[in-house]
Order: structure tokens, then C-alpha cells, then sequence
């Protein structure tokens, strides 16, 4: 082989090797899912966020993960483009955060069922309501301070915040009827869940689902449950 | 006739004496220090008699060390001062032959020293039950007055303050929080841990998925958590104040975020707060619908469920089988009054 073919060779293979490289940092290190800023929505020293939880999703090579997806501030719930499909938020500091969540997915019963209380929303409650399908309710508003997720099977995941001592079970729709199949969901069964919080200080807040919702995965916390932008995300609270 | 050229030998000063001296003097002075200025500083405190007593082996340790790392040095710096090659010496060294003395000293002393620490290692950790350590399901050294079996009793008498019996706790680790029980107070569960002063505390470490480790550094207490294995570890708090709680196994993503902070409380305050807790977490209806208190759990057992999982069309996540929810309005709908 002539001395510049050896160059050549030697080159093309450096620039794969480079090429890579970059590639991997770029898509598994430094990429990351898009950021939802709720800061300028904030008003009064309250901001609204709304997210849905999705028994699979359409916007990534993962469609049979479990999913959350956060919905643009102010946008339309019951229509797909409202929706991104992300786990990280930004919220103010020293703001009642009011948040509104769509349960599309079917009951998975949480594997402690003390997950199933409320803790650290303000009054201890939430608010729950079935729908059959959008304006088509399935029974009253109800107010309560624990989703039973054992006996009456009636949660689908876990919204926590750890270190705001946030934990929040998230109510299932009846998963006998047709779950919705098609993500971000805008139609189907679903619970619709309401409840506030307060932020503090500034800083990064991991949150989770506690539900081992990884089906496949070891446990049932990997998958999904371990990657940013569908059952785990980070807020960021700006001060 | 032979005629000597060698000039009269000069009388060397006994430099083994000169190091020995010089080494006992610092030895003394360190280890004095160690014991008044250092000892009150070292980890991981006194908040329990368990974290005292490892701030004392580290004491004592320190100071077995200190003596051999100086004598060390003590006659490295006298090597470097007096038997360095002086300007304008070309001569070489003795030669260097075996010392039976020197030898045998050095076997005997650190035989004595390692010995020493194995017999003093393993005193520190039988006398305080473990030292703060988990056992596992049967442990061998209990604090006094507690039997094995009164470790693993699943209903322990109750807890009252100023009152005799230990406190029971569970502490149970699961991707990524920790969460604790309470099997005196109806088996509340909580996320926060509180403990009284005082009291000896019969600490149960468990898990319900992958390896974790509860460890406390203000306690003095670290126990692995295994799932379906009961890990008992004793301590006894002393202090009032906040103590930290770190997951001490790498268990997945948020292994990092795994921890939150305790209290060490008066009696009364501890009884306040967890009558406090049961109380509202019967009301809640929680109580009833935890599982019983147990040692370990089965996180594949749902008992309460009693249904059959159901195949949904059309859906991909989690191969689309799900329990059958509530129905609204029925009873058991959580979500009717």
C-alpha cells in the first residue's frame, strides 16, 4: 500500500473515529429534551402547569414507553400540537404552583402502596375526576387525600417532587374501556387530577414517577422510569 | 613492622538512643493532641452512642498510627542530617549485613500492633451490638436486654416514653426514596425520620427491588438493604438535632438524589409527632390499606388486587395488560363519594 493511500486510510478512519465521538456526546450525553419554561406565565404569584401521562407515546424510537408530556403554557389541552413531549419544566420561586394532570394511562399498581397518599400538596388533597372522554364526565369531582391503588386499582403513576416533599398519586381511568392509543392523548378515558404546591428556593428539583412502570425493564424502574423526558424529569425553580 | 596510615576511629554517638528519644517525645505530644484537640472533631460525631464509639476507635487508631508514621519520619530526618554525604566524601557506606535484633524487634512489634488491632476491632464490635452495623435477619450481639428474638418480633411491645421497650423501625429503601415504618404506632409509614433521644432503636433495613444502603453518617449507622432480606442494625441517638440519610449503593439513575434528613427529638416530641402521623394516616384511610407490618415484602404480591390483568387493544406500553380500574360509582371507586 503507497505511502498516501496509508495517509488517506489513516485519516478517513481518524475523522470516523472523531465523527463518533461527537456524535455520541451530542446524542446521549449533552442532548437532552426541550425545556418548558412556565416562568413568564406565572401571575399573582401563581402559575399554572398541566401535564398528561400516556400509556405510550408517538414522538419518540421508544413508542411502547410509558410517557409524560407537558403541555405549552396556556395552550389548548385537547389539541396534540399543545403538547411536548418532555419531562423538564421551569416554574418560579416563591409561587403556588397549580397543577393540573391528564391520567390517560391504565391502573399500575404502585409496588409500596403508601404512594398512594397525598403528601405536601397544599391541604393534603387532590381533586379527581373520571372522564369517559373529553366533557363526558364518569363521575363527580371528588376530593381526597389518597388514591387507593391496591384495592380499588385506581392509580396509574406517581407525580413526586422528593425534595419538596411533593408526592402525588395519579388517578387511572377504567382501563376495561379503550385507553387512549395515539400520543400526546386528546381523546379517550382519563382522570383528570388538580392540586397545588408551593415553590421555594431556587434550584433543580428531580421528580418521578414511584409506580415501576418500566414493563420489561429490571424491577420495572428502568426504561422509562430512568430517562429524562418520560417518567422522570428535573424542575427547575427560578428564583 | 608494619606501619597503620588509619587515623583513630571518633567515637560515634549512640544514634539509636538519639531516635528512640526524639521519636517518644513527638509520639507523646502527638498523641496527646489527637486525644484532647482532634478526638472531639473526628467523624462521624456523637449524635449516637454508636457514632461515639467509632469517634473513638478513630481516635484510638489515630493514635496507634501517629507513633509509627513519626517514628518513620523522625528517622528518615535523622538519616537526611546526620549520615548524608558530606562534601568532598567519596567513601563508600558499610556494607549492610542482617541484624537479628533489628528483625526480630520489628516482627515482634508489629505482630503485637496487628494483633492488638484485631482483638481491639473486634471488642469495639461485639460490646456495642454491631456498632451501628446491620447484622441481617438474626443478629448475634444485641444491646442489653434485647433478645434475637425480640429483634424479629413482628408485633414488639409498644413504645412509651421514659418506658423500657425499644423503638422499632423499618426502613425501607425502593428506587429512589427511602420510607420508614413504624410498627408501634399501627404501622404508619412516613418519608421523614424522626427518633427520640435516648432510646434504644431496633432498626430494620429492607428493600423492594434493587440493592440499597442505608447509611446515616451522624448516626453511626449503615445497613445494606436487600430485597426480601430483614437487615437489623441497634443504635441509640444522644443528641438532638438533624441527621442525614444517603442511599450507599449505586442503584440507578437518582442514586444521587436518594436521601433526605431526620430529627432527633425529645420522647415527648416523638410521641407527639407519630401519634400525630398514625392518626392522620387512619384517618386518611392509609393504615387500612397498607399491607400488614412485616419483616420483608414481596413486591410481586399485591394481595389487596385480587383481579385478573386485562389485555388492552390498540396499546403498546407495558405490552398493553393492565389491571381492570374502578369503575365509577361502584363501590371501591375511588373517585365517587
Amino acid at each position: 500500500m503507497s505511502v498516501p493511500v496509508r495517509v488517506v486510510t489513516l485519516l478517513v478512519a481518524f475523522a470516523a473515529v472523531v465523527v463518533g465521538a461527537v456524535f455520541i456526546v451530542a446524542h446521549y450525553v449533552v442532548g437532552s429534551p426541550p425545556t418548558v419554561d412556565y416562568t413568564s406565565a406565572a401571575s399573582g404569584g401563581q402559575v399554572n402547569v398541566v401535564l398528561q401521562e400516556d400509556p405510550q407515546n408517538n414522538s419518540s424510537s421508544k413508542p411502547d414507553w410509558v410517557s409524560y408530556y407537558v403541555m405549552k403554557p396556556g395552550a389548548n389541552p385537547m389539541q396534540a400540537s399543545s403538547w411536548v413531549h418532555t419531562t423538564l419544566l421551569k416554574v418560579p420561586a416563591n409561587t403556588q404552583v397549580n397543577m393540573t394532570i391528564y391520567g390517560y394511562d391504565g391502573c399500575t399498581p404502585p409496588r409500596n402502596n403508601f404512594w398512594t397518599q397525598v403528601q405536601g400538596t397544599m391541604g393534603g388533597t387532590v381533586t379527581v375526576q373520571q372522564f369517559k372522554n373529553p366533557g363526558k364526565p364518569l363521575g363527580p369531582v371528588v376530593t381526597t387525600p389518597t388514591i387507593n391503588g391496591w384495592a380499588h386499582c385506581a392509580v396509574g403513576h406517581t407525580f413526586a417532587i422528593p425534595s419538596m416533599h411533593v408526592f402525588v398519586p395519579v388517578g387511572s381511568p377504567n382501563a376495561s374501556a379503550s385507553l387512549c392509543g395515539s400520543s400526546p392523548c386528546v381523546s379517550g378515558p382519563y382522570t383528570l387530577e388538580k392540586f397545588s404546591f408551593r415553590t421555594t428556593n431556587a434550584g433543580e428539583f428531580r421528580w418521578q414517577c414511584f409506580v415501576p412502570c418500566g414493563g420489561g425493564f429490571l424491577d420495572g424502574n428502568g426504561g422509562p422510569m430512568a430517562t429524562l423526558g418520560y417518567m422522570t424529569g428535573q424542575i427547575t425553580v427560578v428564583g | 613492622m608494619s606501619e597503620s596510615t588509619a587515623a583513630p576511629a571518633a567515637t560515634e554517638p549512640r544514634h539509636g538512643v538519639r531516635i528512640v528519644v526524639i521519636w517518644a517525645v513527638l509520639a507523646i505530644i502527638a498523641d496527646v493532641l489527637i486525644w484532647t484537640v482532634w478526638r472531639p472533631h473526628l467523624p462521624p460525631g456523637r449524635m449516637s452512642v454508636e457514632a461515639q464509639g467509632q469517634q473513638y476507635d478513630i481516635a484510638v487508631m489515630a493514635m496507634l498510627c501517629a507513633p509509627v508514621l513519626l517514628f518513620i519520619w523522625t528517622y528518615f530526618a535523622y538519616a537526611l542530617i546526620n549520615w548524608r554525604q558530606r562534601e568532598g566524601d567519596e567513601e563508600d557506606g558499610p556494607p549492610i549485613h542482617g541484624n537479628t535484633k533489628v528483625q526480630a524487634t520489628w516482627i515482634t512489634v508489629t505482630a503485637v500492633i496487628v494483633l492488638s488491632l484485631f482483638v481491639f476491632g473486634t471488642v469495639e464490635l461485639i460490646v456495642p451490638a454491631g456498632a451501628g452495623a446491620g447484622e441481617g435477619p438474626s443478629p448475634i450481639w444485641n444491646p442489653s436486654g434485647i433478645t434475637t428474638a425480640d429483634a424479629q418480633a413482628v408485633s414488639p411491645p409498644a413504645w412509651t416514653p421514659g418506658g423500657k421497650n425499644p423503638l422499632v423501625v423499618q426502613a425501607i429503601g425502593q428506587q429512589w426514596a427511602w420510607t420508614y415504618r413504624f410498627p408501634q404506632f399501627g404501622g404508619m409509614e412516613t418519608t421523614t425520620l424522626q427518633l427520640p433521644i435516648n432510646t434504644e432503636v431496633v432498626l430494620h433495613v429492607t428493600s423492594l427491588d434493587v440493592i440499597h444502603s442505608f447509611w446515616s453518617y451522624e448516626l453511626g449507622v449503615k445497613a445494606d438493604a436487600n430485597p426480601g432480606v430483614d437487615n437489623i442494625a441497634f443504635f441509640k441517638p444522644q443528641a438532638m438535632g438533624s441527621f442525614s440519610v444517603r442511599c450507599n449503593e449505586l442503584c440507578g439513575i437518582w442514586h444521587g438524589a436518594m436521601f433526605n434528613y431526620g430529627h432527633v427529638v425529645s420522647q415527648a416530641a416523638f410521641q407527639t409527632w407519630a401519634s400525630g402521623v398514625q392518626a392522620k394516616e387512619q384517618a386518611d384511610g392509609l393504615l387500612s390499606d397498607l399491607p400488614a407490618y412485616a419483616l420483608t415484602y414481596d413486591p410481586t404480591v399485591i394481595p389487596q388486587l385480587g383481579k385478573d390483568i386485562v389485555k388492552v387493544a390498540g396499546i403498546t406500553g407495558a405490552n398493553g395488560y393492565y389491571y381492570p380500574g374502578p369503575q365509577a360509582g361502584t363501590p371501591g371507586d375511588p373517585v365517587s363519594p
